[in-house]
């Protein structure tokens, strides 16, 4: 049985709720289950043909469970020139399903869609929202390896959009950084975590666009978390909620100028980098 | 009130009424087929559509679903109108050429061919059947499914709905089943059988004492050529 409860409670009353309350749903099974969908007309007050109808209506939405990784191939008129179908046949040749099927191990979803916005950049292959631009054959088995590995993992030498940050708390101005325990080969910014009554350190990657986290108790998905500076214990707050999840954001001064706010709900990776001035932005690079 | 013109004739009509709803009280005939009183227009078969405005900006646009606008002028038959009701008819008839309802319209449009890949579905996604349920019988058991070319009407998972009540009134405003059309050759589109009607009450001897109640009499809305 599923349980949206937490889902249909948090968007009611919002624009277009329903949009919004099945594509949580879907974001948390990975497809639409048919009593999360009853459960979902039962709770709003509509009826279950409408939701049904919604449900069907949007290609980004299945009824069918998938798999853990939701391979996307664009079929779009650009991209279909350069290449393409081909792309598609050999994706389909390595994960041994047709578009629109899951493998037997349940790991990748295999889907065609026909333009996801990036013609100059074709072809398209999109994993769990991943890009891949000017997809050829010879490139398909390094994505699912790299899917398989975990999309998640930053390669700092390569990646030009990953760089490490320094914070300190906004309250006494104590740095966070703590240089013995480093994530992702950097010093990791330490601060006090705090949940349902459970109390203790979390270590969060420096690298900006890097989610990599420890910490003392294995904290839930979805659950919000409360910050505080471990040297003051002053919470770390007040700067408004996460526009993705509405969860309040966390902030923390940046070394150098700035503000880094960062989404208190565990799994929501939504962050905000703030600075103040420009030369800043250029000492990093 | 609002003053429209139609077809010409200056109207009087209250704020909400549609332009469909004005020429019926004039009496201009426009055909339908997804509409149905006592039920909330929809514009889905486009068999309804006038041409309003004037010179370079006009427009068709369907007359169940569009409200009169002060000093609009409507035209319910001129050619451009005739013309794409025709293909409308056509393209209805491609998809649904079973329907005796739809075979009807045809022979009185003087629709004598049909230029598209035939197909023989069950449904022209008229959403009658819907809208009655919903509205009439405030079951909400059936419901349009999926988009585009794999458009259907169908209850939630396919399976029968909890809330239909098996009352019927979705087949019974359907057009494509409530009537099935007889003809005798199924690979043609077009049956035409009734068109080839002559007018059956003009043989009878002393017509002028005979009262006609068909209505519409198919026979009597065939043009002679």
């Amino acid at each position: 049985m599923t349980d949206i409860t937490g889902i249909v409670e948090k968007r009611r009353g919002q624009r277009g709720e329903l949009l919004a309350i099945l594509q949580d749903i879907q974001a948390k099974y990975s497809y639409l289950p048919e009593d999360a969908l009853r459960a979902v007309a039962q709770k709003t007050g509509r009826s279950l043909v409408d939701v049904y109808g919604v449900a069907t209506f949007y290609h980004a939405f299945s009824l069918k469970p998938r798999g853990k990784h939701l391979v996307t191939c664009c079929m779009g008129t650009a991209c279909h020139v350069r290449g393409a179908p081909k792309v598609a046949e050999e994706l389909e040749r390595q994960l041994h399903v047709p578009p629109g099927e899951t493998t037997a191990d349940r790991q990748f979803t295999l889907e065609t869609q026909n333009c996801l916005g990036g013609c100059a950049l074709g072809p398209i292959v999109v994993v769990d929202g991943h890009y891949f631009s000017s997809v050829g054959t010879p490139n398909v088995r390094g994505i699912l390896e790299k899917t398989r590995s975990g999309l998640d993992r930053v390669d700092l030498a390569s990646d030009l959009r990953a760089f490490p940050v320094e914070v300190a708390c906004g309250r006494c101005n104590h740095s966070l950084m703590d240089a013995h325990d480093r994530i992702d080969g950097q010093p990791s910014i330490r601060v006090t975590a705090s949940f349902a009554d459970k109390h203790g350190w979390l270590r969060l990657s420096s690298v900006y666009g890097s989610f990599e986290v420890e910490s003392q108790h294995e904290i839930p998905l979805d659950t919000v978390v409360d910050f505080f500076c471990p040297h003051c214990s002053a919470e770390l707050a007040g700067a408004g909620p996460c526009v993705a999840c509405g969860a309040s954001m966390v902030p923390m001064i940046l070394r150098g100028g700035g503000v880094v706010q960062i989404c208190s709900r565990r799994g929501c990776h939504h962050h905000m980098l703030d600075l103040e001035g420009t030369s800043a932005w250029s000492e990093w690079r | 009130m609002i003053n429209i013109t139609l077809n010409g004739v200056p109207l009087e009509v209250e704020k909400g009424t549609t332009l469909l709803e004005a020429a019926q009280f004039l009496g201009f005939p426009i055909p339908t087929l997804c509409h149905m009183e006592g039920l909330h227009p929809y514009g889905a078969c486009r068999l309804c559509i006038v041409e309003i405005g004037e010179g370079p900006r006009a427009k068709l646009v369907s007359s169940c679903t569009y409200p009169a606008e002060e000093g609009l002028k409507v035209r319910t038959s001129s050619s451009r109108v005739v013309k794409a009701r025709r293909m409308v008819i056509e393209l209805l008839l491609a998809s649904c050429p079973q329907s005796k309802t739809i075979q009807d319209i045809a022979s009185a449009h003087d629709v004598r061919q049909q230029r598209f890949r035939q197909e023989h579905e069950d449904c022209i996604l008229c959403g009658r059947c819907v809208r009655m349920c919903e509205e009439q019988m405030v079951a909400k058991a059936i419901g349009f499914v999926g988009r585009g070319a794999g458009r259907a009407i169908g209850t939630p998972f396919g399976k029968r709905s909890e809330v239909c009540r098996q009352c019927g009134g979705c087949m019974y405003v359907c057009p494509a089943c409530e009537l099935r059309c007889t003809y005798s050759e199924p690979d043609k589109a077009i049956c035409g059988g009734c068109a080839n009607l002559a007018p059956p009450c003009l043989e009878k001897e002393q017509f002028d004492d005979l009262m006609c109640y068909m209505k519409p009499c198919v026979a009597c809305e065939i043009p002679k050529s």
